[in-house]
């Protein structure tokens, strides 16, 4: 068994529109940002997790996140999964 | 009528709802970790609030309380279920009803009376209410952004399960009198099977004129009439 980091990224649906976000965006607009656009925001989660394999990683968090870390109705996730956790002395 | 109440870490308006439902029939209050539901229970509320401290999504977390499964099971079964504000929230979360509540168009946390539609006056929480009648209500929320794709509102609308909508005092059903950008002006919709309501006003702030209005306890009369012409049978149930 292996102890993996993960990072989750948490995202309104692409056909939602981040109020949050555009106020950001505009705000950044007025500031001397135009350059920056596209701008949304969302959550990020990160947690260890214990799997035989990243590719058993991946599924058991996709299952959590389906459950509960994100309401797929309104969010799109992304799960990142780094390299097994060195073994703390 | 006898209500439960349910109770969460966070919840606030267990004790209104309570004071509300005592007008009309019996209330008792049930713990998030409660495993059952007290036989004669007709009506079971989720108040408004908090719950666990709107933590990760309004209503994600109380939705895995034990009490919950309960509740889904109840509702399953044709039991009577009001989701008010927060319980609204997590009726949507635990797939009691369909859609989501979004946070507020405008960013901001609304608290104020606003003008309600009765859109339909044919449900057990509604019948006191005529068709169309305009009713003010308060709501309190920061999250109340009805959501659902094109596909669900479609049926909802179809189906005549949107029970409030937000409008002017003269019943126009506008974008000013929308408080939080709700789709369709979206503030309670009920299931297909007509046994679980979710609306984010609060009717249970006006059901007594001492509060200055008294608009919101046609919900519970309602309820009570129903209770009353209904003793002897349920309603059938269906998911959404």
């Amino acid at each position: 068994m292996n102890t993996y980091n993960a990072t989750i990224t948490i995202t309104l649906r692409k056909g939602i529109l981040d109020v949050q976000g555009n106020t950001v965006e505009h705000a950044l607009h007025a500031t001397d940002f135009p350059m920056i656009s596209h701008l949304r925001i969302g959550k990020f989660v990160e947690l260890t997790v214990e799997a035989e394999s990243e590719a058993a990683a991946q599924t058991l968090l996709e299952g959590a996140c389906l459950k509960l870390i994100a309401n797929p109705i309104m969010e799109d996730f992304t799960i990142s999964i780094h390299e097994p956790k060195a073994e703390q002395v | 009528m006898k209500y439960g109440i349910v109770r969460f870490p966070g919840s606030n308006c267990d004790h209104d709802a309570f004071t509300a439902a005592s007008q009309s029939g019996s209330a008792v209050y049930l713990w998030h970790k409660d495993t059952q539901i007290p036989k004669g229970i007709d009506c079971i509320i989720l108040p408004g609030g908090f719950s666990y401290g709107d933590y990760l999504r309004c209503g994600a977390i109380a939705r895995f309380s034990p009490i919950m499964k309960e509740v889904v099971t109840f509702a399953r079964n044709g039991g009577l279920v009001i989701g008010i504000c927060n319980g609204f929230q997590i009726l949507t979360e635990a797939g009691l009803l369909p859609g989501v509540l979004l946070q507020n168009s405008g960013l901001n946390f609304v608290c104020r009376d606003v003008f309600l539609s009765v859109a339909n006056a044919s449900t057990p929480f509604t019948s006191s209410y005529t068709q169309n009648q305009i009713i003010r209500i308060p709501v309190a929320h920061g999250d109340g952004n009805y959501y659902a794709d094109a596909d669900t509102i479609s049926k909802l609308e179809t189906n005549n399960q949107v029970v409030f909508r937000y409008c002017n005092a003269d019943g126009q059903l506008t974008g000013e009198a929308n408080p939080n950008g709700s789709i369709n002006n979206i503030a309670g919709i009920i299931n297909k099977g007509g046994n679980v309501l979710g609306m984010m006003p609060h009717p249970e702030r006006y059901a007594d004129s001492l509060l200055g209005c008294a608009d919101g306890r046609g919900v519970f009369q309602s309820l009570e009439l129903f209770g009353l012409s209904n003793s002897t049978k349920t309603v059938e149930s269906i998911s959404y």
